[in-house]
């Protein structure tokens, strides 16, 4: 049921597409043109998602914005687009993060001064062209409601994704020049390839939806809410077999970009690698797709399956969380550090999906925008902090507090975000996802409740490391304090952790009924306990 | 040709004969045929007419004029509905018209008229004494290296006759998916492959490896021919006629009253598998699948790069259109037979294409074992043995050649002292000397690869559900997993081109005519346009997709 409005969705998408296209044309010599031009965008953007957020009814239709246009008819596929509640958070969380995105890396991509390149070599248009690529995939991906569609720019996101990773790197390597790029450009092809392989799985899966649905409706298709209303009215029916298939072919792609033990390795290389700005963009923004993916495709179109594959899935989801925390505790790199945080937090999200609580499930979006932001704060700061020394090793610095008191200060909220200390948005979030896993898997709870703990040690110690101390080197001794624009970033970001930490109503307003939708598709409701708790908060 | 084609009772063994009946040719359904391979007649006249320094414009002119006209013709007839309602057989039974294969002689004929662009360039070489010329040998009958050649070279001479051996080439092609009798397939492929074997051996640079190249082409393709012939005698000793709908009642055993020699040999099945797998194995071969496929990356790399580009494309085009025909329009009485062999030949030709490719150093040599891999999706296509498999098939070939036309004709921009920079080494940071070309290289391989967005795509998912449709699930597990194997390799190159630093010494990026450039817009826009949009392609190819017997 399409309404013939104007479609909002595709604006906010192709907004930035068409920016991008225009940021790539920018002659080679107008750099600063293209820096504000896709500035400009980004916020264009935002106030398109803005729109969109404030257009969603929270109390309406599960789908909202609806957009359906028949596009490859000989497949079955249509380019449908809508939001849940779930959608629209992660729509705004990553319309919110580009602008920061973009300011932050302002100067990164500026050509080496006599680097031998030919006339057109633009890197700096480039690379802010790809950024605003990526944000137009990753609202489609989010908005499509079209199974094909949104494979579709979930694997071709990847292209983008990976010249940034490969092209963009950080001028100073601990190694040398050539080390960098050696190693910045086996961290594109590792990212690419772990992303592409989970990819072409799902492609399988996508062809075996595609037969099954074309068997049983007579003509195949890839809408959800058909799919959905046939399985409802018992039209399609899957195999056991079959369904779980289908379920682990989609599952492993998204464990890849969400990612989960033990297909994790990629990104503390991606993220490592690349410049800050752009490991955020992939921790904050592209590897949310993979979880969003999970609570809307996994959960809605294979619920039985779900149901069967949860202890695995939990046990996976508690390794990520050990493991992440305890690795990050032993890196002596400041990025990959930050990097295996998120990779025991992408366990948190992942536990709370598959506690299959309203709580848990609740949480896990939460999660997901609040974990944008907090590691956006950290990351861009920490992004900050290695340009000055041109260093990533945590051993380099020390003392950093006496010199560049505003960096340290906010390099501090952002890790106390991490690590969700009461107050601040992350903690809600982390809060709901154990209570809901608790509720209906106490032990996993209390594994998961470790992951607190390592938490606190990872983040306390590398501030420890880094800002405290005695000021020994001299380089730091002549530490620049955080410039205007860098402050400008760091202080909205900071502020939303603070303004969600206190008063998280307008998010959960939009994102709760959404996870009812979800608990429905899966027939699950929440124990007994639970329940009564949940209706006494209210 | 009258004695196989009388009907297995008739009167082949008679002294006496009827009075020759004039044969009533179809003229208009035959005419795209017609117009190429008469035009390539005229081209052998202006070969030996018209004066050298007009040689060049006349049968580039002549070249491009016949196959726009050929091509006109074919989609008159599509629009006229010889694809679909008025389908038929005609030229006495030896050649269909119907969707897929007017389908597939318009595929072909866009993608030779490309190809005169990329033929037909002369602004890549340098200038040779004065005189523009092209990728080809000054004088081919001069040994490499000796005094002929270099008095040649200085006189400027070129190579024009590519012209009419191009258009040979494509009028055997056009015949070769719509044959619809074992002898016209043979002679189509007769026909189509004689041109080739003289094309790859005249390249202007390293004439030796050409040469060496031609001769292994020549050799094995000889080779698959005489098998290919076995098997129609085989064949025909079985059925007792060479015409694919007589063959196919007797293979189905819905013949009516079959004579008692028929009868006799009816019942032999030896003979039918034997020759039908000799058959099948000359068309493999064509395709280039394995264990077929041996001559393929010498040859591609071998061979003058507007030619391999061109023989890439078009030859799977058509190789692939007489397969399907046969196994569709022949066979399907027998496909319990052939199906497991075909399943194990399409595995096979994916993974091996696949995995060899990774250990690849020269980007020919590369595209030529991906080439591999490709005819074993689109024999993952070709095995679903459902309406599906046939569009499916059709849109897969459509997509691929103008991929692989575009490819080729980026790796003949690419050069350094010696010619075309073919070594992989050699293509390290071209992205950041040319970013344009190298980005619409990377276009072409991400195509390759399948990944969103572009025609490879579409291709594959259509393939792959075909496939998955008419029961060969693992077929579509062992495509995703050397879809991702061949990723490996594709990246490799864009790694390269992107984010290695350049050589000191490394080749530069020759400026084309608009021939060229003409030829590689085309493969990009047709690249992009049936990845977005593909629901008009895939209409046409579903319409086109049915067979006349």
């Amino acid at each position: 049921m399409a309404d013939m409005s104007f479609p909002l969705l595709t604006a906010t998408a192709v907004l930035p597409a068409l920016g991008a296209v225009a940021t790539a044309a920018v002659p080679a010599a107008r750099r600063t043109v293209a820096k504000w031009l896709a500035f400009a965008v980004s916020l264009g953007t935002l106030a398109l998602a803005l729109v969109v957020a404030m257009r969603f009814d929270p109390g309406g239709d599960r789908y909202q914005l609806t957009e359906s246009r028949s596009w490859i008819a000989d497949f079955g596929v249509r380019y449908e687009l809508g939001v849940d509640g779930i959608g629209v958070a992660m729509i705004a969380l990553t319309a919110v993060l580009i602008p920061f995105v973009i300011a932050a890396g302002w100067n990164d991509a500026d050509p080496v001064e006599g680097e031998k390149t030919g006339r057109s070599w633009r890197p700096t248009q480039g690379f802010f062209a790809l950024i605003l690529m990526v944000e137009a995939m990753v609202i489609i991906s989010f908005a499509a409601t079209d199974v094909f569609l949104f494979y579709v720019f979930f694997e071709a996101m990847l292209i983008p994704m990976y010249f940034l990773i490969g092209g963009f790197g950080d001028r100073a390597h601990s190694r040398g020049e050539e080390e960098g790029a050696k190693q910045r450009s086996y961290a594109a092809v590792k990212f690419l390839l772990y992303n592409l392989a989970g990819g072409l799985v799902m492609l399988a899966a996508v062809v075996g939806l595609y037969v099954v649905t074309a068997d049983q409706l007579g003509e195949g298709t890839f809408s959800l809410q058909q799919i959905a209303e046939a399985r409802a009215s018992g039209e399609l029916t899957m195999g056991t077999n079959a369904e779980r298939m289908l379920f682990l072919g989609f599952f492993i792609a998204f464990a890849i970009k969400a990612p989960l033990w033990p297909l994790h390795t990629w990104l503390p290389n991606a993220m490592g690698e690349s410049t800050s700005p752009v490991a955020v963009l992939i921790t904050a923004v592209v590897d949310k797709v993979g979880t969003f993916a999970m609570l809307r495709f996994c959960l809605g179109l294979f619920p039985e399956a779900s149901a069967w594959a949860t202890p695995a899935v939990i046990a996976l989801a508690l390794i990520s969380i050990i493991y992440g925390a305890l690795l990050a505790i032993g890196q002596r790199d400041i990025k990959r550090l930050v990097a295996y945080a998120s990779i025991s937090h992408f366990g948190f999200i992942v536990l709370g999906i598959f506690a299959m609580t309203s709580q848990g499930q609740g949480g896990a979006t939460l999660y997901m925008v609040f974990h944008g932001i907090s590691t956006a704060a950290l990351m861009l700061v920490a992004g900050f902090l290695i340009s000055r020394r041109g260093s990533r090793l945590i051993a380099d610095y020390g003392g950093v507090q006496k010199t560049a008191p505003v960096l340290a200060g906010t390099f501090l909220v952002g890790g106390l975000a991490t690590l969700s200390l009461p107050g601040l948005a992350p903690f809600i979030s982390e809060f709901l996802v154990l209570v809901g896993t608790f509720s209906r898997y106490p032990v996993a709870g209390i594994v998961a409740t470790a992951g607190i703990v390592l938490a606190a040690v990872y983040v306390l110690l590398l501030y420890q490391r880094t800002m405290t101390g005695p000021v020994e080197k001299p380089e730091i001794a002549k530490m620049p304090d955080l410039r205007p624009r860098e402050i400008a970033v760091v202080a909205p970001l900071i502020a939303m952790l603070i303004f969600f930490g206190l008063f998280p109503k307008p998010l959960t307003e939009i994102v709760n009924p959404a996870v009812e939708h979800t608990m429905s598709d899966v027939r699950k409701t929440d124990p007994e306990t639970a329940q009564s708790d949940a209706e006494a908060a209210k | 040709m009258s004695a196989l084609n009388a009907s297995p009772d008739g009167a082949v063994h008679n002294l006496w004969t009827h009075a020759a009946e004039a044969p009533s040719i179809e003229y208009l359904q035959l005419s795209p045929a017609l117009i190429v391979l008469g035009a390539a007649v005229v081209a052998i006249l202006v070969e030996a007419f018209a004066p050298r320094s007009a040689r060049y414009y006349l049968q580039v002119g002549l070249s491009g004029l016949a196959l726009a006209c050929g091509f006109a013709t074919t989609v008159g007839l599509a629009v006229g509905g010889y694809a679909t309602d008025k389908a038929a057989v005609v030229g006495i039974g030896s050649l269909s018209v119907d969707g897929p294969a007017l389908f597939l002689q318009g595929v072909i004929l866009v993608v030779a008229l490309v190809s005169v662009g990329t033929f037909a360039e002369r602004r890549l070489e340098p200038v040779a004494h004065g005189a523009r010329v092209d990728s080809f040998a000054a004088q081919p009958a001069s040994v490499p290296g000796g005094e002929g050649e270099q008095a040649a070279i200085k006189a400027g001479w070129t190579t024009t006759e590519i012209f009419p051996l191009l258009l040979f080439a494509v009028g055997g092609m056009m015949l070769f998916p719509a044959a619809n009798d074992l002898l016209t397939l043979f002679i189509a492929l007769e026909v189509f492959s004689l041109p080739l074997y003289l094309l790859c051996a005249l390249a202007r640079r390293r004439r030796l490896l050409s040469q060496e190249s031609a001769v292994k082409y020549f050799l094995l393709g000889a080779f698959s021919s005489a098998f290919l012939i076995f098997g129609i005698a085989l064949v025909y000793g079985y059925a007792g006629s060479v015409q694919y709908p007589v063959i196919a009642d007797v293979v189905d055993g819905t013949v009516q009253s079959p004579s008692p020699a028929l009868a006799a040999s009816m019942s032999n099945d030896v003979l039918l598998l034997v020759g039908m797998a000799m058959i099948l194995m000359g068309l493999l071969f064509k395709v280039g699948a394995v264990p077929f496929h041996m001559w393929t990356p010498d040859v591609y790399q071998g061979a003058p790069t507007p030619v391999t580009g061109f023989m890439a494309a078009a030859t799977k085009v058509a190789a692939f259109g007489a397969l399907l025909r046969l196994l569709y329009v022949v066979l399907p009485g027998l496909s319990w037979d052939w199906r497991p062999v075909m399943w194990g030949v399409a595995i096979l030709s994916m993974v091996v294409g696949a995995v060899v490719a990774i250990t690849q150093t020269d980007v020919k040599r590369l595209l030529a074992y991906s080439s591999i891999a490709h005819a074993g999706f689109i024999l993952a296509g070709v095995v679903a043995m459902n309406d599906r498999g046939i569009s499916s098939v059709l849109f897969y070939l459509l997509a691929y050649s103008f991929v692989t036309v575009g490819a080729f004709a980026v790796v003949t921009l690419v050069r350094d002292a010696g010619g075309e920079a073919t070594h992989l080494s050699k293509w390290a940071g071209l992205g950041r000397r040319s970013p344009l070309v190298a980005a619409v290289f990377a276009i072409f391989l991400l195509a390759f690869a399948g990944i969103p967005l572009t025609s490879g795509f579409v291709g594959k998912f259509a393939v792959f559900a075909a496939a998955a449709e008419g029961g060969a699930a693992p077929l579509v597990v062992v495509g995703v997993l050397s879809s991702a194997i061949a990723a490996f390799f594709y990246v490799k190159i864009i790694v390269l081109m992107f984010f290695s630093e350049p050589a000191p010494d490394g080749p530069t990026v020759a400026i084309p005519s608009v021939l060229t450039t003409g030829a590689i817009a085309i493969g990009v826009v047709v690249t992009l346009v049936l990845g977005i949009m593909p629901q008009y392609f895939l209409d046409l190819a579903s319409t086109a997709g049915v067979f006349v017997r």
